[in-house]
């Protein structure tokens, strides 16, 4: 597999993985040779993209039977199957709102940046395919807001375009607002973006209805990734059995995955679910570990990463999920406890500070890794976080808790190793510097807003 | 006889009236208790709650007859409406107008905490915050409607309220705004750890490097 | 016999640890290290309903309610 330069978006030419019939189906790029974002075409060619891919077929009731017998779940990390969702909401009655959820939130994920960035008008023909299956008149499309953050390419400027050419074109039967989120981790859980949309801030709250009950204003909402309205957007047009061409049976499709690799190179590939994970990336002698899932996923010792493949029937029974599609390769010459560590502190920094168990147990936990990751620890760490993991898990309003005791809990097994080690006061790592991407830690309210 | 009832009466309404007013006292300080999550030497801390909404009640109930008494009374003429509708009085309409406003405000108060579960809590809340309100008024109406509290033991009594009230909401202000946002919380519990010095650990990875991480406080 | 359990709930964003559901319903709520309320899973038996609801009523952040098990 060929290596490329630049940063994720760059590379978010979503190569096929080599061998895979039917993939790219999400981004069909041109097939020119790429290195950085200003060579290639954003996707804002209206008439190119309905010529490539024709008129959706199917709609309403005919296209949920279709997403149904497709099997197509949910991409944003959840996998909840969409047909099932479709329905409830449409069941509930009032003034449903559809909302897009392009606020991925993760630091090592840029899946939905380059899949809006390259494929605008397939990620909203999807969204006005779903407002009109649950019978919406409202519908938004929930995107950060461009910051430097990331280095990535002004998403909300170049959206606005492609929805102006589409109104322009008059063929959105819905009207869309574009509302920015905040680059916080829990800014795409759903409640959070219903509070954001609603002029709230970003944060998530504890309801007795869903979102799919009440939502935004009140009314029956339905919140889908941004990947998982482009898949509906080719079910509309191709059909139940064609959807189920790539990918497994129990795990059909195909998913945007965002991959590093061990030197460092990070790119957005298209990946049918059930590849064998040393297909996405190269899993050398030189790495240690390999996370998978993003910062809510787990770590993979390297023989078992060698062995799996993406898709929650492999993963799940060891210790981690697909998640978003986000893969990173350690390198050998990191030390995982030191990453897991830092990565905990900027999971507990990003804690909205609503639910006690969760802004009092996340720093306790991130410390005590900091603890951990000190050659001759100092206390029982191991102890309390065990305790503390026990008491954080389930008692928060949203799943932030829980995420990161899945992280956290992974790293200890996967890297025990590791432990032992420090515990001698010795460490395996031969570089200084940190290896996985955090984001700065939010510090007033605005950056909630 | 006339002029006996008439100074029971009166008496009574005073008399009522330095009650209720060292009762709301009471419960304004619980109040705060209450929201700081404080506790009562020797009480479970359902007890503080309870006593300050019990407190409250019986406040009610001293008001009430301090308000009847004082519309019974012939010698001063305050109507029925005047105890509700504000500077409406014929007598000392500014000062018993007061009055009027702060009942008007604690039987807002209430009548909306017996319905909190029905009207929910944020409008609750809104209501609730007048209570800060309803007190200093309370006070000036007692101050300006007769001169008890302007001499001798009753002055003291008046003095120790305001003291009471002004020190319980000067520590909830305070204490408020001391108190720490998510990040410095968690920046304590992590130690002052950053991202770099949790790399720069490694430099070379041997045994004794130089730890600069400050304090390893875990809680 | 009802369709659906009854469970105490509580809502995570109001509760701020007074600690009166576990003074006041000791059976069913326990606090945990920084004062928060750890609530058994099962529902409350009928002769602890009136226990329930007194501490719905008593919690001073209004955060516990009755929710039907969905």
């Amino acid at each position: 597999m060929s290596s490329r330069a630049g940063s994720a978006l760059a590379a978010g030419d979503t190569t096929p993985v080599p061998g895979e019939p039917g993939l790219p189906r999400l981004v069909v790029a041109a097939g020119r040779e790429r290195s950085d974002v200003a060579a290639l075409e954003p996707g804002l060619d209206l008439v190119a993209h309905l010529r490539r891919h024709g008129q959706p077929r199917f709609r309403g009731a005919a296209l949920i039977e279709h997403v149904q017998a497709a099997g197509l779940t949910g991409r944003g990390g959840a996998a909840f199957p969409v047909a099932r969702k479709l329905s409830a909401v449409a069941a509930q009655g009032g003034s449903p709102v559809a909302v897009a959820n392009g606020a991925e939130g993760e630091p090592a994920s840029s899946k939905d940046a380059a899949l809006l960035w390259f494929s605008p008008h397939l990620v909203l023909d999807g969204l006005q395919l779903a407002a009109d299956a649950v019978g919406a008149r409202t519908a938004y499309l929930y995107v950060h807001a461009a910051s430097d953050a990331k280095g990535g390419p002004d998403l909300p400027w170049h959206l606005r375009a492609a929805l102006a050419q589409r109104e322009a074109a008059g063929i959105d039967r819905v009207p869309v607002a574009l509302v920015e989120a905040p680059p916080r981790f829990l800014a795409g859980e759903e409640t959070a973006l219903v509070s954001r949309i609603s002029g709230g801030a970003a944060r998530p709250a504890d309801k007795e209805y869903r979102v799919f009950q009440r939502g935004v204003g009140g009314q029956p909402t339905l919140v889908q990734n941004v990947e998982t309205l482009a898949h509906m957007a080719l079910i509309a047009r191709h059909g139940a059995t064609w959807f189920r061409t790539v990918g497994t049976r129990d795990e059909p499709g195909s998913m945007l995955c965002t991959v590093r690799e061990s030197d460092g190179h990070a790119r957005v590939l298209e990946a049918a679910l059930g590849t064998p994970l040393p297909r996405l990336l190269r899993l050398g002698d030189d790495v240690q570990a390999v996370l998978v899932g993003g910062y809510h996923g787990g770590w993979l010792s390297l023989p078992d990463a060698r062995r799996l493949a993406l898709c929650n029937a492999d993963l799940r029974p060891a210790g981690t999920i697909v998640g978003a599609g986000v893969v990173v390769a350690l390198p050998a010459a990191y030390c995982g406890l030191a990453e897991t560590a830092s990565v905990a502190r900027s999971l507990a920094l990003e804690s909205a500070g609503q639910c006690g168990p969760c802004f009092n147990g996340l720093p306790a936990i991130a410390a005590a890794l900091a603890d951990l990751a000190r050659p001759r620890p100092a206390g029982p760490a191991i102890a309390d976080l065990r305790r503390w993991a026990g008491l954080v898990t389930g008692r928060g309003a949203c799943h932030h808790p829980d995420g990161t005791v899945r992280f956290v809990a992974s790293a200890l097994t996967v890297f025990a190793n590791e432990v032992a080690e420090h515990a001698r006061g010795r460490c395996t790592a031969t570089c200084g510097g940190l290896f996985l991407p955090v984001t700065a830690a939010p510090t007033t309210e605005s950056d909630w807003r | 006889m006339g002029i006996t009832s008439s100074t029971a009466l009166w008496y009574a309404s005073r008399a009522t009236g330095v009650v209720a007013l060292v009762l709301l006292t009471g419960v304004i300080v619980l109040g705060i208790l209450v929201n700081r999550r404080g506790r009562l030497p020797g009480l479970p801390r359902f007890a503080t709650a309870s006593l300050h909404r019990n407190m409250s009640l019986l406040a009610v109930a001293f008001l009430a007859v301090h308000v009847l008494t004082a519309i019974a009374d012939p010698y001063v003429t305050i109507g029925i409406a005047a105890a509700v509708v504000p500077f409406t009085a014929a007598y000392k309409a500014f000062w018993v107008g007061l009055g009027a406003v702060s009942l008007d405000l604690i039987v807002a108060l209430i009548v909306t905490s017996l319905a909190r579960a029905r009207i929910g809590r944020r409008a609750w809340r809104a209501v609730h915050w007048l209570a800060y309100a309803s007190w200093p008024i309370a006070l000036f109406h007692s101050i300006g409607s007769s001169n008890d509290l302007r001499t001798g033991g009753l002055l003291a009594l008046a003095v120790l309220c305001a003291a009471a009230v002004v020190g319980a909401f000067g520590w909830r202000v305070a204490s408020a705004a001391t108190a720490p946002g998510l990040a410095k919380r968690a920046a304590r519990a992590l130690g002052e750890t950053d991202n770099r010095q949790l790399g720069s650990v490694h430099d070379g990875g041997r045994a004794g490097v130089e730890q600069r991480l400050t304090g390893a406080g875990v809680r | 016999m009802p369709d659906r359990t009854v469970r105490l709930q509580v809502n995570r964003t109001e509760c701020v640890g007074h600690g009166v559901c576990a003074e006041l319903l000791p059976e069913l709520v326990s606090l945990d290290e920084w004062g928060y309320p750890v609530i058994a899973e099962a529902s409350p038996q009928a002769r602890l309903a009136r226990y329930a609801r007194r501490a719905i009523t008593a919690c001073p952040a209004l955060a516990l309610r009755l929710s039907a098990r969905g």
